[in-house]
């Protein structure tokens, strides 16, 4: 029984090796923010294009670009998304691994959005009052240039213009590239009014980035996973809080949820679409120039992504919430999908 | 004599209270239970059974043969252009709709899968075509979740996906009759979906099937093997010994290792695809050969020597006293504890993420070496989706999962109550 067990696994290693070497299908990793359109695309070009249908696991920016680069062949996937531009280290290490010619391409913008439930007010934040009611240290107040664990407790001890509500914001874990995009634009955005902060980066740029980068951890500031579903019951069922969630969930539940308004400008499509809404950021995909024509449909697929159908002004991904580009940005990245043209740090 | 009687007297009060209260803080217990997983059956049930209905639009579709370039012939049908169909039929019904935004609008109120599935419904049935028809097509999930009564239209505009124009669009149908809830086939018929009301669980159920198919393939005869061999022939020695409590120990191992393993092994070593159930399956049978290999074990040694002892008195050899005698003796123990592993292995999704088979896949796979998801992680999917429609998909995707489960359970008991034999 255990021989003929044995067997079996070893028939099906042999079996699985030997089909390994004909994936016809297009393997797609990378970032859970842009997993919700690359999958649109996806399952319309199965439908419309005669190829398979595209698989796309959701791992995050950081995970996609280590699978993608972990080399050239069959096992290795063919295209990775990204909601962060691909980084230095990133890209050395994809050449390491013989993965050469990669090919960039922006799909558009996601806006990142403070809600909050409608029953409460409407808040009209800046990034300096951001910064300072979430940022694990904070400018002392009495004006000397020193930083302080952060004393703030209510929004009102932020800026007395805001209520008297306690801080208290929901967002993703350190691992996500929200997360990341977040302390980027809103929270480093606000650190860098202060005059002294700014000139640290200069001096000490370690120290700058931590100290803008940095969330509290005493509880103001809650981890509540990846799932943006969950942050919005949970705002539903307290208007005291905020939490952090791309633009898409704001759209799906404007009913119920409302957008902060961030230096004055609400996060709404438009706003979005022209730059004015500060916390927005550009969505990426990076496909692999060597499995074109190894795995069939990836160049269709990518044309299929950069058609104005998709991620023009009127494309179907603009339903999903995605923020479209400017008709000269969409051009130069049609164009470098057509021509194939290789990315260079 | 009396002061022991005092004793008694004077302490038996207190010890019937305890009593009592033992009893109550065990009923309490239970009420708990119940009542946690009564609300969660409940508001499962009560967002989940609506997947059953799903919203139809009856729509004159002009389906003559103009549509088809003139001539109707197979390739034409294969060939129309079904969304220009759909939309002009939408244009035909609303001939007063004007300007692009408020046209997008209308053909938003079908959903964008119907015009494939208009397609498929005239190549199979060619006789269609010809004429202006009524025909019956998907609506769009916005329009569904406002006919299941979950937006409301009385909040202002501007807080509704469906706006009011759509609203009084749709008043029409239903006015005339044209709007309708139908049993919704597509969720149990096909793949996954970004569309909600295009999603469905058939995928998953079969990608669930082959991994559990592949899973009890490789554990149930290695895990019986192995057991027999520890419990009735192996030497007690040392190397057995550690054998026992290694084996014990990996039954307590989160699972997530065991993907981990696989990703190193299967996927690395061996250079096995990504996302198929095989690997899957493989992974699985690693998590829960210990379950079965422990339960196997317990039932060998339920069976009472004196079996084994007959048999040897009557001259079997120690491997037919095992094969004739133990083995169907222990039997249902040995099922039971195979069925309980491979119940856990059908509610995991940890190993399956990092072995790629937590992955958007809308084909249904039709082998174990097709990529494919499994039920748990399909409802992972569907509640990180945006789209409200999706709620009511978890939620039936976790009725789909313990409706498995049960049925799972159940035939443990039936198969226990029939082969049970008691001494």
């Amino acid at each position: 029984m255990r021989k003929s067990a044995i067997s079996l696994v070893a028939l099906g290693l042999i079996t699985a090796t030997i089909h390994a070497h004909a994936r016809d299908h297009i393997m797609i990793v990378g970032s859970s923010t842009v997993y919700p359109f690359a999958t649109v695309v996806a399952e319309s070009f199965g439908k419309t294009s005669g190829f398979k249908t595209p698989i796309i696991e959701s791992t995050g920016s950081g995970g996609g670009m280590k699978l993608f680069c972990a080399g050239v062949g069959v096992q290795h996937p063919d295209i990775t998304n990204s909601s962060r531009r691909i980084k230095k280290s990133e890209f050395d290490r994809c050449q390491e691994n013989g993965v050469k010619d990669v090919v960039e391409v922006k799909v558009g913008y996601d806006g990142i959005v403070l809600g909050s439930s409608k029953e409460a007010q409407r808040l009209d934040l800046t990034r300096r009052d951001i910064f300072l009611a979430l940022a694990k240290e904070v400018p002392n107040s009495d004006g000397s240039e020193s930083l302080v664990p952060n004393p703030y407790r209510t929004w009102a001890d932020v800026n007395a213009e805001l209520p008297a509500i306690k801080i208290e914001v929901l967002g993703p874990p350190p691992t996500s590239g929200t997360r990341d995009a977040f302390a980027e634009l809103a929270l480093e955005g606000g650190c860098k009014t202060f005059d002294w902060v700014r000139a640290m980066k200069k001096s000490d740029k370690s120290a700058y980035k931590s100290a803008c980068h940095t969330v509290r951890e005493d509880g103001a500031y809650i981890e509540a996973g990846e799932n943006d579903n969950l942050i919005i019951q949970k705002l539903q069922e307290n208007p005291d809080a905020l939490g952090v969630f791309g633009f898409s969930f704001l759209d799906q539940n404007a009913d119920v949820i409302q957008g902060a308004s961030i230096d004055g400008v609400a996060p709404e499509f438009e706003l979005i679409a022209d730059g004015s809404y500060p916390v927005s950021r550009p969505l990426y995909f990076y496909a692999k120039t060597a499995h074109i024509g190894v795995i069939p449909g990836i160049q269709e697929f990518m044309d299929a992504f950069t058609g104005d159908a998709a991620f023009g002004d009127e494309g179907y991904l603009t339903d999903k919430g995605l923020i479209p580009m400017s008709a000269e940005e969409r051009q130069q990245f049609s164009t470098a999908v057509r021509n194939r043209t290789s990315l260079s740090m | 004599m009396s002061t022991q009687r005092q004793i008694v007297e004077s302490t038996l009060a207190r010890r019937y209270a305890r009593e009592s209260r033992f009893q109550w803080y065990g009923r309490i217990s239970i009420l708990i239970g119940i009542l946690f997983l009564g609300f969660l059956l409940v508001t499962t049930f009560l967002n989940g059974y609506k997947v059953l209905l799903q919203t139809y639009i009856q729509l004159e579709v002009d389906l003559t043969p103009a549509q088809f370039g003139g001539e109707i012939t197979e390739e034409s049908i294969a060939g129309a252009n079904y969304d220009g169909i759909i939309k002009s039929s939408l244009r035909a019904e609303f001939p007063d709709v004007s300007g692009r935004k408020n046209r997008r609008a209308l053909y938003g109120l079908i959903s964008n899968g119907a015009k494939y599935d208009l397609r498929d419904m005239l190549i199979e049935n060619p006789a269609m075509a010809g004429d202006i028809r009524p025909i019956w097509l998907l609506a769009d999930d916005e329009v569904d979740v406002f006919m299941k009564g979950r937006i409301d239209r009385n909040q202002p505009e501007a807080n509704r996906r469906l706006k009011d124009n759509a609203i009084g669009w749709i008043d029409r149908f239903i006015e005339q009759g044209r709007v309708e809830k139908r049993f919704n086939v597509p969720f149990f018929t096909r793949g996954d979906s970004r569309e909600p009301e295009q999603a469905g669980i058939f995928g998953a159920i079969m990608g669930s099937f082959f991994t559990i198919m592949v899973c009890m393939l490789l554990a149930v005869p290695i895990g019986v093997a192995a057991a027999v061999y520890l419990q009735e022939l192996a030497p007690k020695n040392r190397i057995t010994d550690l054998i026992e409590v290694n084996i014990n120990n990996l039954a307590a191992v989160p699972s997530i290792i065991f993907g981990l393993l696989g990703l190193a092994i299967f996927l690395n070593v061996f250079g096995l695809p990504r996302s198929v159930p095989l690997v899957g399956g493989m992974v699985l049978s690693l998590m829960t050969l210990p379950t079965i290999i422990i339960s196997s074990r317990a039932a060998l040694a339920a069976v009472p020597p004196s079996i084994r002892e007959a048999a040897l008195g009557v001259g079997a050899s120690p491997i037919q006293t095992v094969l004739h005698h133990v083995l169907p003796l222990a039997m249902p123990g040995m099922l039971t504890g195979a069925i309980i592993g491979l119940a856990q292995a059908l509610g995991e999704t940890a190993p399956l993420l990092v072995i790629g088979m937590v992955a958007f896949i809308v084909d249904v796979p039709g082998g174990p070496m097709d990529p494919g998801t499994v039920l748990p992680v399909q409802i992972y999917l569907w509640s990180d989706s945006p789209e409200r429609a999706f709620v009511e998909r978890t939620s039936a995707a976790i009725l789909v999962l313990l409706a498995f489960l049960v049925a799972l359970n159940s035939f443990i008991v039936l198969l226990r109550r029939k082969l049970e034999r008691r001494w």
